[in-house]
């Protein structure tokens, strides 16, 4: 079992009918994903790459036994697909939508806790490259094959600096449990600490990797939780060392505009929490070796 | 997006915020016209510019005489307002705000902001209106009050009669403060706000609370839905060479340094700055050309990094995923020989088919210095820029 997302999870695209949205379904098919159903309202009854297309998400839910998604829908509609979602008893959805309104998901967040905690739908995203468990399933955008089997947690902020570090682990025979993307948005669905939280209950994850980027006070959370409950060795990256205070890096929410907010402050807090902070990207797959290698 | 004063104090007055009577001005003349129009015998006379501190930074000017405030009006004018949000280039003063002086009982701070923690909207209060919020933080960290909103049924009543409360204000007073606090946070959640900060709201000698400063930033995300906010952006405040590369769907930061950066992705994009820092080097810019790297993102990416004289060296790092690395470096070809470039090039290629990208690469001809690790990219980039400095100041030395 790997967390999140398995062989068996049963998948449905919301959105598949967009350009974007039908090439993944099809890489997602070819990497072993079951994927089981589209959502796209008034193209119900139409088939993408094989797979059913449905109006609503109760309807896919009801026809396919579906318990994952993936939302591909624009951002002035995705807040509404997410939470049509988590309405229809999605367990765990994926949204790779940049752009949301930060108030739209303020009203997601609000909107799930609508539902008690065991049955409360996870999210992660948006504006993020999604979820692989190497070898059993992909939910997400990323290539597939530069991730190997294995016991390594990866947990992201971004896409190609998390594929910097797959890469990285790969060229030394290293694979990942999972990896998870949680997005560079300010307001998202998961955040480091609530999958670290998975990450310490998995069987199959020996080590856990955070690759965080300046702004927000998820990375110093983490840190809290790190230091007060997770067993496993943990290894971070921060970027955005050079990164000027008050300016936005690309992600919406990569702005230092607070205390403990810029990638110094980060990797201080970080590291007094016992995590082993890699110093620059380019030894991340390095410092993730060595701690295994103690570990072992 | 960020807006003038007098723009966000027309909006907040839209919502029930009470703020001092005040016009806009884009001449001396208009101004003083303006002046005599508002009547009184006070005015304030101030720079409109998308940075705080601008009192300090001599922008805000008091004014008994028309003749003052035609003085006021000459030095501002055409000037760069330099404060501690500009940076050293500042920003150009095109429009004033002339506005009554109003006679100050007591200033208080007032924020909304978005908190990432709680990821709702929370209320930043302090009776330590006038100074900076991060001074009243390290200096009076009592003073400062806080709420967070409940964003299904919004701002209660009785949140903001607390906040008036802590706040010290006298009962008379508090009815003026829950309608501050209920304007302003219907401003923020309709318009879909990131920040509204009065600082400071003052009790003025006669019992009423006034906004006498007003700043608001809104999300780029929602601008969509609110044509009349998109409107207000005012491009003479924004770096030319970052709105050119927002309109071009780039993400685009200028830094100090001289090693132009082209990469796909932010993270990437920020820890290959990172690196070349390591490596002895200084990023002249962070740009994410975003996950895709098509051939045509790639030149005009080339084109903006380009258009930094400062910049003496380019590093491309693009790790390629779904889209293969020969298709990326049939771009950087492509964009190199449509662009003449005489300093030098570092290209990093990772990810799917990355063999078949470094021999195009090779086989172009092009003097492209190659590089595999990230680490090499920037050692290679840093190492090129300073061989390329030394020759040059060679050559000028014979």
């Amino acid at each position: 079992m790997s967390i999140l997302l398995d062989r068996d999870s049963r998948v449905i695209v919301q959105g598949i009918t967009g350009r974007m949205a039908r090439f993944h379904t099809k890489d997602m098919l070819a990497y072993g994903t079951n994927v089981v159903g589209g959502v796209v309202p008034g193209k119900g009854g139409e088939t993408v790459e094989g797979v059913p297309v449905f109006d609503t998400v109760k309807q896919a839910v009801e026809a396919t036994g579906a318990d994952a998604s993936l939302v591909f829908v624009p951002p002035p509609f995705a807040a509404d697909s997410i939470m049509e979602a988590a309405d229809a008893g999605i367990r765990y959805c994926v949204c790779i939508t940049d752009g949301i309104p930060a108030q739209d998901m303020i009203r997601v967040k609000r909107y799930m806790y609508r539902y008690p905690k065991e049955k409360r739908m996870v999210l992660t995203g948006p504006n993020c490259a999604g979820t692989i468990s190497p070898g059993k399933a992909l939910l997400g955008i990323m290539p597939g094959h530069i991730y190997l089997p294995g016991n390594v947690g990866i947990i992201g902020r971004s896409g190609t600096l998390g594929y910097e570090a797959a890469a990285q682990l790969k060229e030394r025979g290293l694979g990942v449990s999972t990896s998870v993307g949680i997005g560079g948005d300010p307001i998202n669905g998961s955040s480091f600490r609530d999958i670290l939280e998975r990450f310490e209950q998995d069987e199959s994850t020996e080590v856990i990797a955070m690759i965080g980027e300046i702004g927000g006070p998820q990375e110093a959370e983490a840190a809290e939780y790190i230091r007060d409950h997770v067993t496993k060795p943990v290894v971070a990256y921060v970027a955005g060392l050079t990164a000027p205070k008050g300016r936005t890096m690309g992600h919406a929410g990569a702005i230092i505009s607070a205390f403990g907010e810029s990638a110094s402050e980060k990797v201080e807090i970080l590291s007094a929490a016992g995590v082993t902070v890699a110093e620059n990207p380019a030894v991340i797959g390095e410092t993730i070796a060595r701690v295994m290698g103690k570990a072992a | 997006m960020d807006i003038h004063e007098y723009q966000a104090k027309e909006v907040l007055s839209n919502f029930g915020v009470a703020v001092p009577s005040g016009a806009l001005a884009y001449s001396p003349e208009q101004a003083a016209y303006r002046a005599r129009e508002l009547g009184g015998d006070k005015w304030i006379v101030k720079a409109q510019v998308h940075a705080g501190g601008r009192g300090k930074a001599g922008g805000v000017k008091l004014c008994n005489t028309e003749n003052e405030i035609y003085q006021a009006c000459d030095d501002l004018f055409g000037r760069k307002l330099v404060t501690h949000q500009t940076g050293p280039e500042g920003k150009g003063i095109y429009r004033v705000y002339v506005e009554s002086a109003v006679p100050i009982d007591r200033e208080i701070y007032l924020g909304f902001v978005l908190d990432r923690s709680s990821q709702r909207v929370m209320i930043v209060a302090s009776s330590e209106g006038g100074m900076e919020i991060e001074d009243i933080s390290a200096e009076r960290p009592e003073s400062i009050v806080r709420s967070i909103v409940e964003p299904a049924v919004g701002l209660q009543e009785f949140q903001a009669r607390e906040i008036a409360f802590n706040l010290g204000l006298e009962p008379r007073l508090v009815q003026q403060m829950v309608r501050t606090l209920q304007g302003c946070y219907a401003a923020f959640s309709e318009l879909d706000a990131t920040m509204v900060e009065i600082n400071p709201l003052v009790v003025t000698g006669d019992d009423r609370v006034l906004a006498l400063d007003a700043k608001m930033s809104f999300d780029d995300n929602a601008l969509f839905r609110h044509p009349q906010i998109a409107e207000l952006r005012d491009k003479s405040q924004e770096d030319p060479r970052e709105s050119r590369a927002a309109d071009r769907g780039l993400s685009y930061v200028g830094l100090e340094g001289n090693i132009g950066c082209i990469v796909n992705g932010a993270g990437l994009a920020m820890a290959t700055m990172d690196t070349i820092k390591l490596a002895g080097g200084e990023p002249a810019n962070f740009l994410d050309i975003g996950g895709g790297a098509s051939p045509e993102r790639v030149a005009k990416a080339f084109r903006l990094v380009l258009s930094d004289t400062n910049v003496q060296a380019v590093l491309v790092n693009i790790f390629a995923g779904i889209n293969r690395c020969d298709w990326v470096a049939e771009g950087v070809v492509q964009a190199l020989r449509e662009i003449e470039i005489d300093i030098p090039v570092v290209v990093r290629l990772a990810g799917t088919n990355v063999e078949e990208g470094q021999k195009i690469l090779a086989k172009s001809g092009l003097p492209i210095i190659r590089a595999t690790t990230l680490m090499e990219a920037a050692e290679r980039a840093v190492g090129a820029w300073r061989n390329d400095l030394s020759q040059n100041t060679k050559m000028r030395a014979v």
